[in-house]
């Protein structure tokens, strides 16, 4: 079974300070670590998985600068077997934009599965993925947390809210937004992604693919960032851990809770 | 600004929460601009959904097929995209849950209408559409507009809007619809729905709950918590990460994909605070959040922070529970 698996480089931002850029519409990226988007680690996990199981071969593919290729030999050294990256050079990008652009290398790939993140820790949009099916003609599921293929078919199972999975049997080819906790994404050591730049890695710029200035024209635009309004927030307890612990615990028992 | 249609989620027999939220909201856009709310159903035969709509919007379009029992991305795709192209709403609203995520991204591929998705705010100007939205895991918001273009697409996020008890309103019309004949074959079928949340404790019975989340660090760190868990007659939960990695069974995560929970106390140790997490603790009576980045946006909603590690914490709440 071919998989083709699409990942994307962002910033990692959880424990990270976020400056707004002078423009207002971005953020200052200079003192940010960069790495494979979370979602997208466990997209090639599944698709290393599916490899493994049923034989076939992995793609990795992103749009992104030369330094966005280190996600790709991630991907390689966890088993992708080639990687494609295209370059869309000064060009802004937008969910849809991204979509036309990845449908446009993947129409001319042999595959029976894509699989993408669920979205991307930068704009958390989660748009590109079912997008890139539609306009691929593809059928599609979000949110995914099982995938086990069945001749022309998959069972595959999806993460509803509430505690609540959905399970369903979708036609191959298909297209397969995967959610974080599928699975336990291998480790990669630093000589494993060295070994892995033996393997083939193609680099396409966005000009040479012939989309039309339609499918690369932004639909949404960010006008401002800004940072989330000012609440009240919560009192916070300063002092030595003792002398919070001694808070804390007056402040459970004064809730009506016997510790 | 023109006519707003919204997309009802239901699930099981239920009408979604989400529904209402988004009526509210719409209705109250609708309002200032006088203009009309439709809400669009698509479900089984004789659901009995839309007299429920129909008291929060001007009309419902009711779709009704035994195929339209669950959701089913291609049909209602196909559906909606005729609804649309024929009467060209302005903006059409869609839950952003997991089925709106597989079905709003595909939907404007079709109708080749604008996207904006996880809205938390959705605002007219100059007879455009402007959003909200949270980016950076919620650490940042941006303002969002749109293309020009006939139509708009949203999905609304959960809880961003929350409707007042007295919401309904003169019942509006409820309309059937015939189902077109020359529907496609759908790709996808239902198998079932399983319940995830099953397990030897119930998280959300506690009083106390002393929570993790990515901040533990490492798998063999959660002994020490579980310890302080015991010791404070306290039940173990957690969020996402801490699941995600295998680290505790499903039935501990709080949260949209877990369990909503209402204790006396919520301890929340390491836990940055994502929407997904925060909106499961709406209901706890006192949030103390322990966490060494002080910007994190857990410490927006609790009611006691401490910055400060985690561990340190823990070990001198335990030292102090041991001595008294």
């Amino acid at each position: 079974m071919d998989v083709i698996v699409c990942v994307k480089q962002v910033p990692e931002v959880i424990d990270a300070d976020m400056k707004i850029s002078r423009e207002g519409t971005g953020i200052e990226k200079e003192d940010l670590v960069m790495h494979i988007n979370d979602w997208d680690n466990y997209a090639v996990e599944e698709a290393v998985c599916i490899k493994e199981t049923q034989g076939g071969t992995v793609t990795a593919i992103t749009i992104g600068d030369d330094e966005s290729e280190d996600v790709l030999r991630r991907a390689l050294a966890m088993g992708a077997d080639k990687a494609i990256r295209i370059d869309p050079g000064e060009r802004e990008l937008d969910g849809f934009v991204i979509s036309k652009i990845l449908a446009k290398v993947i129409k001319d790939l042999e595959y029976h599965l894509v699989l993408t993140g669920v979205q991307a820790d930068d704009d958390n949009s989660g748009m590109v993925g079912i997008m890139l099916a539609e306009t691929l003609g593809l059928s599609h599921a979000a949110v995914v947390t099982g995938v086990e293929p069945e001749g022309d078919l998959a069972r595959i199972r999806v993460e509803l809210e509430g505690g609540m999975d959905e399970v369903s049997r979708i036609q191959l080819p298909s297209l397969l937004t995967i959610q974080t906790g599928i699975n336990e994404p291998r480790y990669v050591s630093i000589m494993g992604i060295r070994k892995a730049g033996k393997k083939e890695l193609t680099v396409i710029p966005v000009a040479n693919l012939g989309l039309s200035e339609d499918d690369l024209t932004p639909r949404t635009r960010i006008e401002e960032v800004f940072l989330p309004p000012e609440t009240t927030g919560a009192e916070m307890i300063e002092g030595d851990a003792a002398s919070v612990a001694a808070e804390l615990i007056k402040i459970i028992k004064e809730k009506g809770v016997s510790i | 600004m023109g006519e707003i249609y919204v997309v009802a989620e239901h699930r099981k027999g239920e009408v979604r929460e989400i529904t209402f939220e988004m009526l509210f909201k719409a209705r109250e856009l609708c309002r200032t601009f006088s203009h009309r709310l439709t809400a669009l159903l698509l479900a089984g035969k004789d659901a009995g959904f839309a007299d429920d709509l129909a008291k929060r919007a001007d009309r419902v379009l009711v779709f009704e097929n035994d195929r339209l029992e669950t959701f089913n991305s291609d049909l209602h795709k196909e559906i909606l995209n005729r609804v649309i192209q024929k009467d060209q709403p302005f903006m059409t609203w869609i839950a952003h849950t997991s089925w709106g995520m597989d079905l709003a991204p595909a939907l404007s591929v079709k109708t080749g209408l604008p996207l904006a998705t996880d809205c938390v705010d959705i605002q007219a100007e100059d007879g455009r559409p402007i959003v909200i939205r949270q980016i950076y895991s919620g650490k940042l918001f941006s303002r969002v507009s749109f293309k020009e273009s006939p139509g708009y697409l949203m999905t609304v996020r959960s809880g961003a809007f929350l409707p007042p008890d007295d919401a309904e309103m003169e019942p509006g019309e409820v309309l059937k619809q015939d189902i077109p004949a020359d529907l496609a074959e759908p790709r996808k079928t239902f198998v079932e729905f399983v319940d995830t949340e099953a397990g030897e404790i119930d998280i959300t019975q506690a009083d106390l709950l002393v929570s993790i989340g990515r901040g533990i660090g490492e798998e063999e760190n959660i002994a020490t918590i579980r310890e302080l868990a015991d010791r404070m007659g306290a039940t173990l939960s957690c969020s996402r990460p801490v699941v995600d990695k295998n680290w505790l069974p499903k039935f501990h995560q709080v949260g949209t994909s877990g369990k909503s929970v209402r204790p006396k106390v919520y301890l929340a140790l390491g836990i940055s605070g994502a929407f997904q997490h925060v909106a499961g603790i709406t209901g706890a009576g006192t949030v103390i959040a322990v966490n060494k980045d002080r910007k994190a946006p857990i410490f927006r909603v609790a009611d006691y922070g401490v910055a400060d590690d985690l561990f340190k914490v823990a070990n001198a709440l335990k030292e102090k529970l041991a001595g008294a």
